[in-house]
């Protein structure tokens, strides 16, 4: 018997029609509803629901009360188990939180989810990468790659990962953007952390279609071509992501995901390290050099998830000591978009522009443009 | 796949040419020499360039084969180490970055710029003392013609570097400019893709390389000479500079006496028509496809292409879910050939066409009109679309197994490194 959870952001799209370019927070959400907005969760959410039909009867189908999972899950001809303690009425980010927390309690084999990257980032904050987790697309921002590329395509992964015709998991990059900056023209996009998600080329949004290997496969080729050009007189910064994570997994060391950490000698010494860390250990060793990669989806380099590289950490490893290292999907994902610098230090971000060399695979650079 | 005449097959196929043996004697073998003598002749006049070797079996050794030579210059002149960077672009083949990795390079990468060029100010970024050679095509895949070839030589020579054009696909150019023009100092040219040899299906191929004199004494051995004083032609190894062999014996003859035919069949007024009727064939096939709902093409900035354009599938699959891969696999219901793209996938649900001279309109209808059925099919009934092929023994095949190096097993030795019978793991 297969077990999956389910949880519907009813809300979730809203804001999107009538052009509020999002719905989180309780002043857009009646703001969109005095709009005229319509839900768009629970036909969205129904199209990835039928394609688990194939399997009903061997399906038990753990959600939430009312317009949260229940009615879409019943309307599509399943028969339930319905969590308690989620309200039924004007539900918020906190009931996706703590229904996300029960579905692993039920230690579902897969987690459902319907929304956009607010919803994403809830699941996330209750579960972390516990559970391997599926989004459908329903929400007005999805730059996150948890959400599969359609909702048909969610519930068609779903049926794969279940049925054990889909084996692996990815880490993927949970985004969102700062509504508020965006309602105002400024595109703000923050990492969160990340999800696993059942992974198939061609399901996942900006996954990556083609007959090359994953992004794993390189991920691992250039911390090779990394290791191989170490310098042991080096102090080496290691900034966050999955790209710089593989160096140190090469290394055998340990290391924070969304944190800064510190290599010296090829042993670690420092691990989540803040600025005044950083400078420390700057001011001590001298000869520094800084692995970064840039954000998926919009490039940026300083200044969005990396804060504790502030432009005084920067201004000290000196710009011909940042080494940039992505994978070619990741430049692709930034739609021929420059890589971007936002430190908060004009006179920095114009000295890292122009062009730079990004470490894209074993003994391979591509270079790229970098603007501010 | 273009036309490759029957009666080529025909003349590769007569006991002259099938009963001969690698190692007869050159006085017994002197009318196939001055067929390869010859055949080296014209693509001198071809490319302008100043020396052939007819050795590499196919695109990517020629690329290897070029690496070669350029190692060898640079280490005859002891810049071997220094020199071992090679620049190449994104919408190059592959096996621009790929065969020079082989050899022992790094590689540097540039992509596109806003106007689907290789960016020139990344070149200018990414030359030094390292550069050992550009290799590049044009035009690239997008079929967009880089006019400005001639100031990204210039670049890559200013630093002492080399200028390698990747002409593997030749069928848009023939008669109309040529490598010396824009001062390439090597070349190649797939035998399979533009000169009469069928393209596909892993060969037989041919990639033959030319250079300028500079580099003609590092080419592989042998090479064809042709001595006046006797009047017979030879193989030539004594050359004590040469990179050596870099296949059995002499080349791919089939292919080899194919191009000969063909060319000599043409006529340099005729190869310049071939290239002429490829690229009125390939904009009008463009103007069509651009009007299927749900097409668009990279760069539309640039109306009119040379022998191929790399189109995008982006707003079809955005409307109904249906991929270029969902649509590759449809065409071969149809009985035709289909591409999606190199990788990496710059573009996104790319797919490429490449009329040739060899189809007639009506030909060029009939394709687009298969792929206008397959688009209606994806609105009206995806479905259809989604599970395609319906003719085929193989359905889909999973590219799961290229995230398993240890799985992979391209070569013989490889399977035999990793498993100990049939496919079954060490």
């Amino acid at each position: 018997m297969y077990k999956i959870g389910l949880i519907v952001n009813p809300i979730a799209g809203m804001g999107g029609r009538v052009g509020l370019k999002g719905t989180d927070g309780e002043t857009i959400l009646q703001k969109a509803k005095n709009l005229g907005a319509i839900a768009l969760s629970p036909k969205r959410t129904s199209a990835a629901l039928e394609i688990l039909l194939a399997i009903k009867n061997n399906l038990k189908m753990i959600t939430c009360p009312s317009d949260m999972g229940e009615n879409e899950a019943v309307n599509c001809g399943f028969v339930p188990e319905i969590i308690s303690g989620i309200r039924t009425e004007e539900t918020t980010f906190k009931d996706t939180q703590k229904a996300a927390c029960i579905m692993r309690d039920h230690s579902v084999d897969l987690l459902l989810f319907a929304g956009g990257d607010g919803t994403a980032r809830d699941i996330y904050t209750s579960i972390g990468k516990t559970l391997p987790v599926i989004g459908i697309p329903t929400g007005v921002k999805i730059h996150s790659s948890v959400f599969a590329s359609s909702p048909h395509k969610a519930g068609k992964l779903a049926l794969l990962y279940l049925q054990k015709k889909l084996h692996k998991l990815k880490e993927v990059e949970v985004m969102d953007i700062d509504e508020q900056a965006f309602r105002n023209g400024i595109v703000k996009t923050m990492l969160f952390g990340y999800l696993k998600v059942p992974y198939e080329r061609r399901y996942i949004q900006g996954g990556k279609l083609g007959s090359s290997p994953s992004d794993e496969i390189i991920q691992k080729a250039i911390a090779e071509d990394i290791i191989e050009n170490m310098n042991n007189d080096f102090l080496y910064i290691i900034g966050p992501g999955t790209t710089t994570r593989a160096i140190m997994q090469r290394l055998h060391l340990n290391y924070t995901l969304l944190g800064v950490d510190a290599v010296y000698k090829k042993e670690l010494i420092g691990l989540d390290l803040n600025e005044s860390e950083l400078l420390k250990l700057i001011n001590k060793k001298k000869k520094v050099k800084l692995i970064i990669t840039p954000i998926g989806g919009q490039g940026y380099i300083f200044g969005r998830g990396n804060q504790q590289l502030s432009p005084q950490v920067i201004w000290n490893v000196k710009r011909e000591n940042i080494i940039i290292v992505a994978t070619h999907n990741k430049i692709i994902s930034l739609k021929r978009y420059s890589l971007l610098v936002d430190t908060g230090d004009l006179s920095l971000d114009r000295a890292l522009g122009g062009y730079a060399q990004i470490v894209t695979n074993y003994h391979e650079r591509t270079v790229y443009k970098v603007e501010f | 796949m273009k036309y490759n005449p029957k009666i080529h097959e025909q003349l590769v196929n007569s006991d002259k040419i099938a009963e001969m043996h690698p190692y007869q004697d050159e006085s017994t073998s002197q009318g196939l020499l001055e067929i390869m003598y010859k055949t080296e002749q014209l693509f001198k006049e071809i490319s302008g360039l100043d020396r052939f070797s007819l050795h590499p079996g196919g695109g990517a050794h020629g690329i290897y084969t070029i690496s070669s030579i350029i190692w060898a210059y640079h280490k005859s002149r002891g810049e071997e180490d220094k020199r071992n960077e090679i620049i190449t672009t994104a919408f190059s083949h592959p096996a621009d970055a790929a065969a020079p990795r082989v050899k022992g390079y790094k590689i540097r990468i540039i992509y596109p710029d806003e106007n689907g060029y290789p960016d020139i100010e990344a070149l200018k970024e990414a030359v030094s003392e390292h550069t050992s050679a550009l290799f590049i095509t044009n035009p690239e895949d997008t079929g967009i013609f880089n006019s400005k070839i001639a100031k990204f030589t210039k670049i890559v020579h200013d630093v002492g570097g080399f200028c390698a054009y990747d002409q593997a696909n030749a069928n848009g150019l023939l008669g109309i400019t040529r490598a010396k023009e824009a001062n390439f100092d090597l070349i190649f040219y797939n035998l399979h893709k533009t000169f009469s040899s069928p393209h596909g299906c892993g060969g037989p191929g041919a990639g033959i390389v030319g250079v300028t004199e500079k580099l003609a004494k590092f080419l592989p051995v042998p090479v064809v000479d042709y001595n006046k004083k006797n009047d017979n032609y030879f193989l030539d190894y004594n050359r004590p500079d040469s990179i050596g062999k870099v296949k059995d014996f002499y080349g791919v003859i089939p292919v080899i006496l194919r191009a000969y035919a063909w060319i000599m069949s043409l006529g340099a007024e005729g190869l310049r028509e071939v290239s002429n009727v490829a690229i009125l064939n390939n904009n009008y096939a463009m103007k069509k496809i651009l009007e299927l709902r749900g097409a668009s093409m990279a760069f539309p900035e640039h109306k009119c292409r040379i022998e191929q354009v790399r189109y995008s599938w982006q707003k079809l699959t955005e409307e109904t879910g249906i991929t270029t891969e969902d649509i590759q696999r449809r065409v071969f219901d149809f009985g035709t050939h289909y591409w999606t793209s190199h990788e990496p996938w710059l573009i996104p649900e790319p797919f490429t066409i490449e009329p040739s001279e060899s189809y007639s309109k009506d030909d060029i209808d009939e394709f687009v009109a298969i792929l206008g059925q397959i688009v209606k099919e994806a609105y009206e009934s995806p479905e259809k679309v989604k599970n395609a092929p319906h003719k085929s023994s193989v359905h889909r095949i999973s590219y799961d197994v290229l995230d398993a190096p240890s799985k992979w097993a391209i070569t013989w030795r490889a399977y035999r490194k990793k498993y100990k019978g049939y496919f079954q793991h060490k």
